[in-house]
């Protein structure tokens, strides 16, 4: 399907470039609202010598949703959430980032993608401890150019930083100056959840982010995410054994034993 | 790439400590090899300046280095001197085109005193065949009168005709006791500035060393009633008995070895003839040995040094495995990953240069006044961009390679380690 829509202006060999720029724009349109920004099909994935097998047999992401991927201890979450990164890649089937197989891409444009489309937050140790919090979250606007840019479309980097900080119950400038290493453990995570979305990537992937929080900790960290989220349309994927993250998404996919 | 410097910055804020001793060690290394060049550089440049035109230097009989470095580098006496005499003869040789007696034992503020004939500022030759040039005032005339080298009239503020007392000694130390203060000497000439021991030396006429010494007896000051004053010791001065050595310039060059041979075998006392060309070039040879050695020392420790930063570095990746778990995540590539680390290499490297150019000034600060009264070596401590700026480009280069081992570890590690930063232990 993105094929044929890419293709399309150059059906029209006779239009102007005004009208050809039209058609691009109202193309690039309909492709971000009809191509999944994740996309897994028939994809499976074994660790060498080892029987258990990670696969999903159908998953499409679209822009916006938030997606809970469920699955017991030991059903091989994290391996899943590398598979959806492009950091791994499956041996059979095929995972798409934005309509873009990771597999076509070699590993530096697998970095580069990742970098300018996809927000991890992990379980913990999510920042660099020497850096301090504004520093944290504005790292990924130094690897990527286009989430840089998209930054600074309300003002300037920091003003953006801070807004994200603000929205996510980090208001105070003396705990934004603070070197990471000296937050909570609640707090370090809604740092990671502000650096993940800064630069509005289409994509935030989620690796057991709440395990390390308390109930009330992990339900209003859940609320921020997803409403800071939803404003930035940005998706999110958050794998987890937690079945008390149900509540917070509005669609659900449960792993089971290593197969859906 | 400047926010990756940025970066490798507060990571070695992050480890202060083991950063900071780093740079101590470094500096400490490339301090040591800094002094040794310049010392170097400054060593052979005074040598190759020293002295030219002159075919022989003689001096009653003893080491040719000791003698050479007495008269070239005014480090000493030579010795107990030669005759007047033996001087006179001498200079009538046949063959001789011009000689000059030199009187050394007397010092000024730690700067030598040398007395010789006026002729010495026409005949004196130093680096390329350039003769002695006056930036004021003429050679001496009266007994009294003493031309100073350039060095000791920036360094003492001195003008023509100030009047400048003598001490008797060459040490600093020793002129207190036994000052000329009843005969003082009037400026009448100033040198320009040579890069030789001529800068350092106060020039007075023999019968100036002669008056100063009139009222002494055996190289001892007199009693308070033998004293004379300067118009009686004046009127009571006669040819010297007794000079350090003599400078000997002939027709023809050829005819050195011949006359060093003759002078050799001088029948009225012993003496030694040395030719100062080739004699320094000998001096140069062993100092050079020597030199290599340091050199060589020097940059086994610098490597050393570079060794000790790599495991600093090396050893620091285990630990910052999250770290960079952290920075994939984020979007930093692995040759980013790299460049941090060489980046850490280079900042340490860069403050471990900038510490060994301070310690190596503070060193040869501390190290010029011996240098210059024991080896007549004057050092400055402002590094020439010829010889340095490939040192210091060498060094850099060393340690950015010191660096690229971890580099290439956590390289290839952060490609093998994901981003999770929670996987990787």
């Amino acid at each position: 399907m993105p094929e044929q829509v890419q293709t399309a202006p150059e059906q029209d060999p006779e239009g102007s470039p005004a009208a050809h720029a039209a058609k691009v724009e109202v193309a690039s349109l309909y492709e971000s609202q009809l191509t999944p920004i994740l996309a897994v099909q028939n994809m499976s994935f074994a660790w060498p010598a080892s029987a258990f097998q990670i696969g999903i047999t159908d998953l499409n992401v679209k822009s916006g949703e938030h997606w809970l991927l469920q699955g017991p201890s030991g059903s091989g979450k994290s391996t899943l959430l590398q598979l959806l990164g492009g950091v791994l890649l499956p041996q059979r089937g095929d995972v798409r980032i934005l309509g873009q197989s990771w597999a076509s891409l070699n590993a530096a444009q697998r970095d580069l993608s990742r970098a300018d489309h996809v927000g991890f937050i992990f379980q913990q140790f999510n920042l660099v401890p020497y850096l301090s919090v504004l520093d944290n979250v504005l790292l990924p606007c130094q690897f990527s150019i286009r989430r840089r840019k998209e930054a600074e479309k309300g003002g300037t980097l920091v003003d953006e930083a801070r807004r994200l900080l603000t929205a996510l119950g980090l208001g105070a400038r003396d705990v934004q100056l603070r070197r990471a290493a000296r937050l909570s453990v609640g707090q370090q995570q809604r740092v990671a959840a502000a650096r993940a979305l800064i630069g509005r990537p289409s994509l935030v992937l989620a690796d057991e982010p709440t395990s390390a929080l308390d109930a009330d900790n992990r339900d209003s960290f859940l609320e921020v995410l997803s409403s800071e989220a939803r404003s930035a349309n940005t998706a999110i994927v958050l794998v987890s054994h937690d079945t008390n993250l149900r509540p917070h998404f509005e669609r659900h996919l449960t792993l089971e034993g290593g197969l859906c | 790439m400047r926010s990756l410097l940025t970066l490798a910055w507060s990571s070695l804020g992050s480890r202060r400590f083991v950063a900071l001793l780093t740079v101590a060690c470094i500096g400490l290394g490339s301090a040591m090899l800094i002094v040794v060049e310049q010392i170097r550089t400054e060593a052979r440049e005074s040598f190759t300046r020293s002295v030219s035109g002159v075919d022989l230097i003689v001096g009653p009989r003893g080491g040719s280095v000791e003698l050479l470095m007495g008269v070239v580098f005014r480090t000493g006496t030579p010795g107990k001197g030669m005759t007047f005499d033996s001087y006179r003869q001498i200079a009538g040789l046949q063959g001789v085109t011009w000689a000059l007696p030199l009187s050394f034992g007397d010092s000024h503020h730690g700067y030598p005193v040398m007395g010789t004939e006026p002729d010495y500022f026409n005949y004196f030759r130093y680096g390329r065949s350039q003769p002695l040039a006056f930036a004021a005032g003429n050679p001496f005339t009266d007994v009294f009168d003493a031309v100073i080298g350039a060095e000791v009239a920036d360094k003492l503020g001195y003008q023509l005709n100030q009047q400048i007392v003598l001490e008797h000694g060459l040490k600093a130390s020793m002129y207190a006791a036994h000052g000329h203060e009843d005969k003082p000497f009037q400026i009448v000439g100033i040198l320009q500035r040579t890069g030789t021991a001529i800068d350092r030396t106060v020039h007075v006429s023999l019968a100036g060393i002669q008056a100063m010494h009139a009222d002494w007896e055996d190289g001892r000051p007199p009693e308070a009633f033998e004293r004379l004053s300067a118009e009686e010791a004046r009127l009571l001065v006669e040819a010297p008995e007794r000079i350090s050595a003599m400078l000997v310039a002939l027709d023809q060059r050829a005819a050195a070895l011949f006359m060093q041979a003759r002078l050799g075998n001088w029948p009225a006392e012993p003496l030694s003839a040395v030719m100062p060309g080739p004699a320094l070039l000998e001096l140069w040879q062993i100092v050079g040995v020597a030199e290599d050695v340091l050199r060589g020392m020097s940059w086994c420790v610098i490597t050393v040094v570079l060794a000790g930063m790599l495991t600093v570095l090396w050893s620091g990746l285990e630990e910052r495995r999250h770290e960079m778990a952290v920075l994939r995540a984020v979007g930093a590539r692995p040759r980013h990953i790299f460049l941090l680390i060489v980046g850490e290499a280079f900042l340490l490297t860069l403050g471990g240069l900038v510490v060994g150019i301070f310690f190596a000034t503070l060193t040869l600060s501390a190290l010029e006044s011996t240098l210059v009264q024991q080896y007549g070596l004057s050092l400055s401590t402002a590094f020439s961009g010829r010889t340095f700026l490939p040192l210091f480009a060498g060094l850099l280069a060393a340690g950015l390679l010191a660096g690229l081992l971890p580099a290439i570890r956590c390289y290839r590690r952060s490609l093998s380690d994901g981003l999770n930063p929670n996987m990787g232990g």
